[in-house]
């Protein structure tokens, strides 16, 4: 049977879904849950401060020829101890490499159709319905059980072509005691298009895994990505953010803490420059007793560069004996520069120990100051003391080449070229 | 020869004096040492010479070889050939020593020297563990290690008069005599100190050609080695008392007091530093 529908986003012509029928029934209820409820007014919470009344989808077309890859950026060189590569160029797969036997790259049939969706099929926004109705090139990277991954699956998704919508769309599934870090690069040049990423994390029993984000938009391009994931019995999740681009950048992190005795970390570091806007959203659900959370964002903000923090730590009613914290912390360079930050606790049992710290200001002076007893010239020891104040979650990160090329770009975008560096 | 030449400051910190027509001068060298108790101002006298943000001057000079150093910068006084020893030195994250050296010492135009292998020689000397040169500035080191750092750093840079805020604070015996020997020994081949500390035992290893005596923003004494010792023997109540005797002519030092005790009103010590 068909509709006649008007959707927010259309396919263009000859486009069309592939998948069993059940799959494409599955999509086709997300689109129509999506446009029945249309987009999001800025006066709900969730999207409280954001420009989104300010985005017009009529301005972009789903659905591409395909470009060429664009540079490398931060991810430059992480290829060759990769256990996989996947490209991605305006949703389209150009290449899928895999070095690792125990990674397994799904694109369709069965499996993947019963693992896509499995985490978050339905919501959490309008924006990861119309990802699951409209995702292009989805991916599923399944990594068996017992299994120790030593170098990154990569992933790079780049949108190079002007007036683009496009909703990329991974699932990672980590077997039972396996370990794994898988990297998402996000690229685009300075055009405007519009990006909306789903992101689904399954780590079964015992699962570690570590998944970074490396997001390097241009100056016009918007993102409003998800991430959602679910750590099972004794598992551990590490979800780290490297935001540094975009017109207005929204990431949404939500992680389920569902099994006993399982933990997650989330970071992030973010660059505001010009009139950039980040916007985070996290989430840290602690389903289980004995699990533990800890979140840790650093940003700095110049020129009329704008962040939206919001934090929730929830703790169920069965979730004895837990561990959560919060910190974000915004560094403002220029008086034009704007931060809000919201942390929330809902807290349903009494054993628990939760902090939540925000802190938005200029500098410390104190290290400025000692920096310049020593005849470094106030310019360069200010740069430094911004520099340095991402080390403690670069060092975190979980590939040393990512981390030390971040390292060098904000030199660059510090004016800082010193003769050594060190995280 | 170089001199740093200190006349008649004063300076205020958050509106209040605290240093009232200091004057002072260290040249090449020689050793001054300023001795006081707590509160006496010793720490902005140091803060003020350095260019600390918060640290008003508001009459007075301090000049090195005649040059006004007040107009510049923190960074400007450093490459001029002043030094400054922190009482304690502040923790920079992220930010190496080595780069920090090379930047101040590219600043001033001395690209000859060698940071990496001056300061490695420079730590074996004093006694500091080569890795530690790895941590980012002062981070994670003891109160001992961070004494011996920032004499470490006053060696590489070749600085012409160094200040030395309470080097001897949080130092155990070792450490102070390191630190002290080795700054004794660079004044032989030039360096000038301006010593500031509470104690004398600094200047058991570290002798002073005079000793001033620094008392409410005041030096009420100047003098030889001799009269840092008295100061070890009776402490300086005799210095206080003096002050107490001329209370009916000195109102404001009463009136000072209890300000600095209005803005101040979780210090337990009334004449506490409001910027220490």
């Amino acid at each position: 049977m068909t509709t006649t529908r008007t959707s927010l986003f259309q396919l263009p012509n000859g486009g069309e879904s592939v998948g069993s029928s059940a799959f494409l029934e599955r999509r086709n209820s997300a689109a129509q849950r999506a446009d029945e409820a249309g987009l999001p007014s800025f006066e709900e919470e969730i999207w409280r401060y954001t420009p989104i009344a300010d985005l017009d989808v009529s301005k972009y077309e789903l659905g591409a020829p395909g470009g060429s890859l664009l540079d490398f950026g931060l991810t430059n060189g992480v290829d060759e101890n990769a256990a996989a590569v996947i490209h991605i160029v305006d949703g389209q797969v150009v290449s899928i490499s895999v070095h690792d036997e125990a990674v397994t790259v799904l694109t369709d049939g069965t499996e993947f159709e019963n693992l896509i969706g499995s985490v978050t099929q339905t919501g959490p926004d309008v924006f990861s319905d119309y990802n699951f109705a409209y995702c292009s090139a989805p991916i599923v990277i399944h990594i068996a059980s017992n299994a120790v991954i030593a170098g990154p699956v990569l992933i790079r998704q780049h949108t190079t072509t002007g007036g683009l919508a496009w909703f990329p769309r991974v699932l990672v599934d980590l077997g039972e005691n396996s370990e794994a870090t898988v990297v998402e690069h996000q690229t685009s040049p300075d055009i405007d298009a519009l990006v909306c990423p789903v992101t689904e994390l399954k780590v079964n029993q015992a699962g570690r895994l570590q998944y970074l984000t490396v997001q390097e938009h241009g100056p016009r391009t918007w993102q409003i990505a998800t991430q959602m994931a679910e750590i099972e019995r004794d598992a551990h999740l590490a979800v780290s953010q490297i935001a540094l681009g975009g017109e207005y950048a929204r990431a949404r992190i939500d992680i389920k803490m569902a099994g006993q005795g399982s933990s997650g970390d989330i970071r992030a570091i973010y660059f505001g420059r010009a009139d950039a806007q980040h916007d985070f959203r996290t989430f840290q659900r602690h389903n289980a007793p004995h699990t533990n959370s800890n979140l840790l964002f650093k940003g700095v903000l110049d020129d009329r560069s704008r962040a939206i923090y919001t934090g929730l730590i929830r703790i169920e009613p069965d979730a004895a004996d837990v561990n959560a914290y919060q910190t974000n912390r915004t560094l403002k360079l220029s008086e034009e520069a704007w931060a809000e930050s919201v942390p929330n606790l809902e807290i349903e049992n009494n054993d628990v120990r939760c902090s939540h710290a925000s802190a938005v200001g200029p500098i410390d002076q104190d290290q400025r100051f000692y920096l310049e007893s020593r005849g470094v010239p106030e310019d360069i020891a200010e740069a430094l003391v911004v520099r340095g104040f991402f080390a403690d979650v670069l060092d975190q990160l979980p590939v040393a080449t990512i981390s030390d090329a971040a390292n060098t770009r904000i030199s660059e975008l510090l004016a800082l070229e010193g003769p050594g560096q060190q995280r | 020869m170089t001199t740093l030449s200190i006349e008649k400051l004063c300076v205020e910190v958050t509106d209040q004096q605290i240093l009232d027509g200091v004057s002072l001068e260290v040249s090449s060298g020689q050793v001054h040492a300023v001795m006081g108790p707590n509160g006496s101002g010793k720490s902005t006298l140091s803060n003020a010479i350095m260019g600390k943000p918060g640290y008003r001057v508001t009459s007075g000079s301090i000049t090195l070889d005649g040059k006004d150093l007040l107009p510049l910068p923190t960074w400007e006084r450093a490459k001029a050939g002043l030094f400054l020893a922190m009482q304690y030195p502040t923790e920079v994250p992220g930010v190496s020593l080595r780069e920090t050296l090379e930047l101040a010492l590219r600043a001033r135009g001395k690209t000859e020297i060698d940071v990496t292998s001056r300061l490695l020689e420079e730590a074996v000397q004093i006694g500091l563990s080569p890795e530690l040169l790895d941590r980012p500035v002062n981070v994670d080191l003891s109160g001992g290690e961070k004494k011996r750092n920032e004499t470490a750093q006053l060696a590489v840079l070749e600085a012409e008069i160094a200040v030395l805020d309470e080097l001897d604070s949080g130092l155990d015996i070792d450490a102070l005599r390191a630190c002290a020997e080795r700054i004794e020994t660079m004044t032989d081949s030039g360096l000038g100190v301006l010593c500031i500390t509470h104690y004398h035992r600094l200047l058991d290893y570290l002798p002073a050609d005079q000793v001033h005596v620094l008392v409410d923003g005041r030096i009420v004494e100047s003098g030889g080695p001799d009269l840092a010792q008295e100061i070890e023997t009776n402490g300086y109540a005799r210095f206080l008392k003096s002050d107490v005797e001329s209370e009916g002519v000195t109102v404001s030092i009463e009136g000072l007091g209890a300000s600095k005790k209005a803005s101040n009103p979780n210090s337990d010590d009334p004449f506490a530093d409001p910027l220490a």
